[in-house]
């Protein structure tokens, strides 16, 4: 479904993401593990199209790379950043509405918001609160439900139980499976290896740049090397 | 008590344009890091329309309309040719872009129209007095505060309910997220342009509606006192940008009420060191924006 070839990302001098191929398959979970600074973020930065890069991005046998941000979106890939970055003075509702605000109209748009409500109860008790009051956990719970009023085929997370309590980073894993049984397909960037290798279809690598190591999830999770550098705690 | 009353007036009517003017460059800034200090010529366009609508007998309401629509478009035009092609420049080059469009469009005027003031014949009716009482309250300054309270609350109204004021309240946040939604950033910030033209209209009928004429350099002085007031309020903050625009207005009337008349002519140094106090007192401005801002 996203097919990425030769992606490669400067900032400046310093060359963040030095020739990346990955593939992710329709209906798949992929996830992306590394180090800090081994160039995750700036992949899925680069895909959606926040960051210039070189290489190629296609999506659905179309090629998207040099599109604007705001036209990648439309050909549905959501990508919901690092940090959360909900818009904290803005009513949990209004962060909803932005989000499909560019996709749909009217009863749809409504349609959306209820459906995102339903699936994140927690959504509804908080409605007309603003977006900067919420917890870590339900501001996750925000940026992913907004990220999905695109109604995307592909969600692109980065960094989601990033800074969560334990029991939320579970609720947050559960709810990728879930999307993912609805049809979403996923493409995951992840500190917590072992959790989400546990999900993972198929995973990469990624070190200084580059990917080093590739497979199958479970494959993965055994691996030496990734089994020394993330999963030793 | 009736001279407090008055002053009171004036005061708020007076705050009322420059809440409008300190606002039109909150909404910029807040959004494109921009201070537009360019700002001040779009009052003087409008200014002009409102000139050229009345000079060929349009009637009056419709010259009024005219004005802030000239306002609007030279707001966009300034935007399309001049700021867009330099988005990417940091604060300094939009700063000195805004300097370079206030510069040209002041010759401009200067040459293009006339050095001298136009005259801007108002209707009679405006220049009376209401009695309220034994209150004499001029109808210039009480249709100023109407219609700024009338223009804030509509900008309110369009803030907080339509798709477009959401996404320019939440670009002031987070330009980057909202572009991931999809919503472009160029709608947003010619939106945010022409609302900042929409305002710097308003506050040029009122303005001339105080002083009956039009020049080349109407707009510099009350924007440089806008620019003040956004200080004042919080850089960046449209609350605070209100709040600063009444502060200012209110120091200059009590201190033009209240200065002993040989320290007059000095009123302006006055006012601004207390804004200078303020800003000790608070340094980010009375309401500070809410957020850092990404880079």
């Amino acid at each position: 479904m996203l097919e990425v070839s030769g992606l490669k990302v400067r900032y400046g001098e310093v060359a963040a993401v030095k020739g990346v191929d990955l593939s992710v398959p329709r209906g798949a979970i992929v996830v992306l593990l590394g180090a800090n600074g081994a160039g995750k973020s700036s992949t899925l930065n680069a895909i959606a199209g926040l960051v210039p890069a070189t290489g190629d991005v296609s999506f659905e046998g179309k090629s998207i790379s040099g599109l604007a941000a705001e036209d990648i979106v439309r050909q549905g890939l959501s990508l919901t950043p690092e940090g959360r970055r909900v818009f904290p003075s803005l009513s949990v509702a209004d962060n909803l509405h932005l989000g499909g605000a560019a996709h749909a109209g009217g009863d749809e748009l409504k349609r959306r918001i209820e459906a995102e409500l339903d699936r994140f109860p927690i959504l509804r008790e908080r409605y007309a609160q603003k977006a900067g009051l919420l917890s870590g956990g339900e501001q996750q719970m925000l940026a992913i439900a907004r990220s999905l009023m695109a109604a995307p085929k592909l969600l692109l997370l980065d960094e989601p139980s990033l800074g969560l309590a334990p029991l939320i980073v579970d609720k947050v894993f559960e709810l990728i499976l879930g999307l993912k049984g609805k049809g979403l397909t996923i493409l995951l960037v992840e500190q917590n290896a072992g959790r989400a290798l546990e999900i993972a279809d198929y995973g990469y690598v990624l070190q200084t740049g580059q990917v080093v190591l590739k497979g199958p999830g479970a494959e993965l999770a055994q691996s030496g090397l990734v089994k020394q550098a993330y999963l030793s705690e | 008590m009736d001279l407090v009353l008055q002053q009171i007036v004036n005061a708020v009517s007076l705050g009322g344009i420059y809440a409008l003017l300190a606002l039109g460059l909150a909404v910029v800034f807040s959004i494109v890091s921009l201070i537009n200090f360019a700002h001040g010529e779009l009052m003087t366009v409008a200014g002009y329309g409102m000139f050229f609508a009345l000079a060929v007998s349009l009637p009056f309401p419709l010259a009024l309309l005219l004005a802030v629509s000239v306002a609007v478009i030279a707001a966009l035009l300034t935007e399309r040719f001049a700021f867009r092609p330099m988005r990417k420049a940091d604060v300094t080059g939009l700063l000195l872009t805004s300097f370079a469009v206030s510069a040209i469009l002041r010759v401009i005027f200067q040459n293009g129209i006339s050095a001298r003031p136009k005259p801007v014949p108002l209707p009679a009716g405006l220049t009376g007095v209401v009695e309220i009482g034994s209150l004499h309250i001029g109808i210039v300054p009480l249709l100023s505060i109407v219609t700024a309270a009338l223009s804030l609350a509509l900008l309110l109204l369009f803030l907080k309910h339509t798709t477009l004021g959401k996404a320019m309240r939440a670009a002031a946040e987070d330009f980057e997220v909202l572009r991931l939604m999809g919503i472009k950033a160029n709608r947003v910030i010619a939106m945010a342009f022409a609302v900042s033209g929409v305002l710097a209209g308003i506050a040029a009928v009122l303005w001339i509606a105080q002083r009956g004429s039009v020049d080349p350099l109407m707009g510099f002085v009350p924007v440089l006192k806008a620019f003040v007031a956004a200080v004042i309020g919080g850089l960046g903050s449209l609350s605070g940008a209100v709040a600063g625009g009444f502060a200012l207005g209110i120091l200059e009337v009590l201190f033009q009420a209240f200065l002993p008349d040989a320290a007059l002519p000095y009123r302006d140094a006055f006012v601004l060191s207390f804004v200078i106090l303020i800003l000790v007192w608070r340094p980010d401005g009375l309401i500070p924006a809410p957020v850092s801002r990404r880079s």
